[in-house]
């Protein structure tokens, strides 16, 4: 069973990275972090600052962009397409099948947060001409990040289980930007009462919470944040990125292939 | 134990997005494929074939009924280790080379690692594409990744092959080999069950067949079983234009100076000794060749369901 | 049948996972409670936030106006008296946005105040609000604010004036030109305060400052009811020649009829020196002469 999950897996990283999308996606990413070290030569003394927040925030949105197209095509292009039949016809679970894709795009999307990151660490030395202590936090930054990236991936799959690659692509995005605003709709719940004010629980809830994994700021000023929270992010990263799986799996084993 | 049976598998679907309505896809369908044989599953595009393939893959699920494959379940993950499915206009991951892909295929049926490449290579050259190996996919034609399909069906080895339409799109020639490669699957045992609505195909290679049109199964059986019911037809030419009185009842056709008539194979004689009589000169006596087109535009027309179901039964 | 075990353990690893989920995120919500607007001190540069909104200031100022907001209430709720970042989430607002004209009036509600009743920060009160007279120079309520803010400052000729600006306006509300002339000649008045106060919650539409100046009315109302005691007391004095012991003194002369209670229903209080003032000094911030003598408020 794991043997073919690695096969699904392995053939899913080979298919993304012979992807043309993804080298031109990366390469916009790389060209932003040198941008960065630009605008931060005319912004005297923040130079550090602006090469952190641009690079990651690149990093992050790239990466994002990224996982929903990459995430979303390999599923529900196998559908459409039909090479999804041939697989399916064999001794290969449906949720076998779900499992491998989620491990190859997730590998897929480490490799290249590696890439990006090391360019950003490139850039950040050039501009400072040495690397501090405190640069460690952005090993961090970059970690939250890619596990922002897992979620949006199990996101695009479940999408991609029952909907159509457009429908998909909205929603995973749509979904990446309420959760990058988690908190203010913490504050709408605070400020709403009866049914508006349970409507927004359960949103909160339902919507990944991206912004407790967004530290670039902190990070990009030097702080970091408690080994705790690290910790206890990555748990509920993990746990929810289950939940999500799980209910692709469950709705794909009812699903009629067209 | 038979290679494929199938009891009273039907499908309805429901259509629509607010208020689902029914959609019948396909009426309770039943009958058997024996190991060995040529199976030929026929009928017009739209009658419910691919959706019966499709049920038997378990990529659509059944609204009724059952069916079983090798005697054993079909998400029984044992069985689809033991059969092979080449899809209608089959597409593959087209960035990778043939190689790559019965690779990978390979890999998910769980053929050994050790023996993978070597099969591989074999299954290749089985079906004509061991020059292309290391092609893309995204270059091959048509004909080749038909080929490409068929090696992924049989790498594994299978007990039984499904193949939806395999000569869709060829050239006479491709559909040469292919019906070549069927013939081959059948000598080597395996059960071969192929759907297509190009009848001369099936008459050539099948052991026996199924008819479905608008969902309901139209007649099973041997090709010389099904065409018997319209059998016992002989034409008789002779020269000249008249026809004798006694004849006159039967289906003529003048032309030029021939006369054509068919009649019942039992009145052969009595029209013969009527024609010397009249001293006409006899030209030639021919039974008439009942196809399995014949048989099945007659089973088209929807008033026929019982000539379907004897012969059904005669079959099973 | 296998695939009814795969749904069925998928199933029950979904609802297990959601609930673990929602454990979780209360958790890491623990650990991070002021992280967010913390982050509001991380980029403090309107104008680097509006290079970075990349064209969607309009949003990006909405998302501050509610942080503003939420932080203001949830400092307001646990009584914490400081609102320190009320005024730079009030400045990026309204740099990333120049008509969003609630703001200012937030800010100059909440913003003049001392603690623990506002940021106490006036001069940025008046700043903001003379940024958005200059953004929204037809808009009459933003006249009525900073009118508003000087009131609260008690430099009453300088509210009169900005009344009397906004009255010029067109489409003003009349009552502009009834505040400017009553706060010119009777400035420090009670009763100034009360029309005042009134036509703010009357027409404001934000329920934190309707309760504000709810509360300044009761307060104001306590003021008066006690200025009235008080004069009804001097009566008692003149009359008798010494002060009441009690209200049951005066009830007993006929001064009055019943023992009197302040607006929050708890009976007044009359010391040995005529003085009367509520028994609750808490309930009444925004009180002057209701407060018992030497009272000093609670200060943090």
């Amino acid at each position: 069973m794991s043997s073919r999950i690695f096969h699904i897996a392995a053939n899913t990283f080979r298919e993304a990275v012979r992807d043309r999308v993804l080298y031109n996606l990366i390469a916009f990413a790389l060209l932003l972090t040198g941008a960065a070290i630009l605008v931060g030569q005319i912004s005297i003394q923040i130079e550090r600052l602006v090469v952190i927040n641009l690079g990651l925030t690149a990093v992050a949105l790239f990466g994002v962009v990224i996982a929903i197209f990459i995430g979303i095509g390999l599923v529900s292009k196998e559908i459409e397409k039909r090479t999804l039949y041939t697989v399916l016809s064999r001794p290969v679970a449906r949720w076998e099948f779900i499992a491998g894709k989620f491990v190859g795009l997730s590998g897929t999307l480490v490799v290249n947060a590696s890439c990006m990151a090391v360019g950003v660490f490139a850039a950040l030395l050039y501009v400072s001409r040495q690397l501090h202590g405190s640069d460690a936090w952005v090993l961090v930054a970059i970690y939250f990040i890619v596990l922002q990236f897992l979620i949006t991936t199990a996101l695009a799959l479940f999408f991609s289980s029952f909907s159509s690659p457009l429908l998909s692509a909205v929603f995973t995005f749509c979904l990446f930007i309420a959760g990058s605003f988690a908190e203010d709709l913490r504050g709408f719940v605070g400020l709403s009462h009866g049914l508006q004010h349970w409507m927004a629980v359960i949103a909160v809830y339902a919507i990944p919470n991206f912004s407790a994994l967004n530290i670039i700021n902190q990070v990009a000023h030097g702080n970091g944040v408690s080994g705790q929270l690290v910790f206890w992010n990555t748990a509920y990263a993990l746990v929810y990125i289950v939940a999500v799986l799980s209910g692709a799996i469950v709705i794909f084993e009812y699903r009629n292939l067209k | 134990m038979p290679a494929i049976e199938i009891l009273g598998l039907e499908k309805v679907y429901q259509v629509g997005f607010w208020r689902k309505k029914p959609k019948r896809a396909l009426h309770p369908l039943s009958f058997v494929v024996e190991q060995g044989e040529i199976f030929g599953f026929l009928g017009p595009n739209g009658a419910g074939k691919t959706t019966t393939l499709k049920m038997l893959m378990g990529l659509v699920f059944p609204t009724g009924g059952s069916a079983k494959i090798l005697g054993m379940d079909l998400d029984d993950p044992r069985m689809k280790a033991q059969i092979g499915f080449l899809p209608e206009q089959p597409y593959f991951y087209d960035y990778l080379t043939a190689h790559e892909l019965l690779r990978y295929y390979g890999q998910l049926s769980g053929v050994n690692s050790k023996q993978l490449t070597a099969r591989v290579d074999t299954v290749l050259e089985h079906v004509g594409l061991k020059d292309s190996a290391g092609v893309q996919l995204r270059k091959f034609s048509k004909g080749m990744l038909q080929r490409a399909g068929i090696a992924q069906a049989i790498l594994h080895d299978p007990k039984v092959v499904f193949l939806d339409e395999p000569m869709s799109g060829l050239d006479p020639m491709g559909r040469r080999e292919v019906r070549v490669l069927i013939e081959q699957l059948k000598n080597e045992g395996k059960t071969v069950f192929f759907s297509t609505h190009i009848l001369s195909d099936a008459e050539a290679l099948c052991d026996r067949v199924a008819i479905l049109n608008q969902g309901r199964l139209r007649g099973v059986g041997a090709v010389e079983e099904l065409t018997a019911g319209l059998r016992g037809q002989v034409e008789i030419v002779w020269a000249g234009t008249s026809v004798p009185p006694s004849l006159r009842s039967a289906t003529c056709r003048i032309a030029g100076d021939t006369v054509r008539a068919v009649v019942p194979s039992d009145q052969q004689d009595n029209v013969i000794e009527t024609l010397r009589r009249e001293k006409l000169r006899l030209i030639s006596v021919t039974p008439v060749r009942v196809s399995l087109e014949d048989y099945f535009m007659a089973q088209l027309s929807p008033d026929q369901p019982s000539a379907a179901a004897a012969n059904g039964k005669a079959a099973q | 049948m296998r695939r009814r075990r795969t749904i069925r353990i998928a199933a029950a690893l979904l609802i297990l996972s959601c609930a673990g989920s929602v454990f979780l995120l209360r958790l890491v919500d623990r650990l991070r409670e002021n992280a967010t607007l913390e982050e509001t001190i991380y980029i403090s540069s309107p104008r680097l936030l509006k290079h970075l909104s990349l064209g969607y200031e309009g949003l990006l100022a909405d998302v501050y106006w509610t942080r503003a907001v939420q932080y203001f209430g949830e400092q307001h709720h646990n009584d914490s008296g400081e609102y320190k970042l009320l005024w730079p989430l009030l400045n990026i607002t309204t740099q990333l946005d120049p008509h969003l004209v609630p703001a200012y009036e937030f800010g100059a509600a909440f913003l003049a105040s001392r603690p623990p009743l506002g940021a106490g920060l006036p001069e940025q009160a008046i700043e903001l609000v003379e940024y958005g007279i200059r953004n929204n120079p037809d808009d009459w309520h933003l006249y009525y604010d900073l009118g508003f803010v000087y009131y609260d400052l008690k430099d009453y000729a300088k509210a009169s004036d900005a009344f009397e600006r906004g009255s010029h306006v067109p489409n003003a509300h009349p009552f502009l030109r009834i505040m400017a002339a009553q706060t010119a000649q009777h400035g420090g008045e009670t009763r100034t305060a009360q029309m005042l106060w009134t036509s703010v919650y009357e027409t404001t539409h934000d329920p934190q400052i309707r309760d504000n100046a709810k509360s300044h009315l009761v307060s104001l109302t306590a003021d008066l009811q006690c200025e009235e005691l008080e004069q009804i007391v001097a009566a008692y004095r003149q009359r008798t020649g010494r002060n009441p012991s009690s209200f049951a003194d005066l009830v007993r002369a006929g001064m009055l009829r019943g023992i009197p209670v302040d607006p929050t229903g708890t009976q007044y209080r009359l010391d040995d020196d005529g003085h009367v003032f509520v028994s609750q000094p808490a309930d009444f911030p925004y009180s002057e002469k209701a407060l018992p003598s030497g009272y000093v408020p609670r200060r943090r």
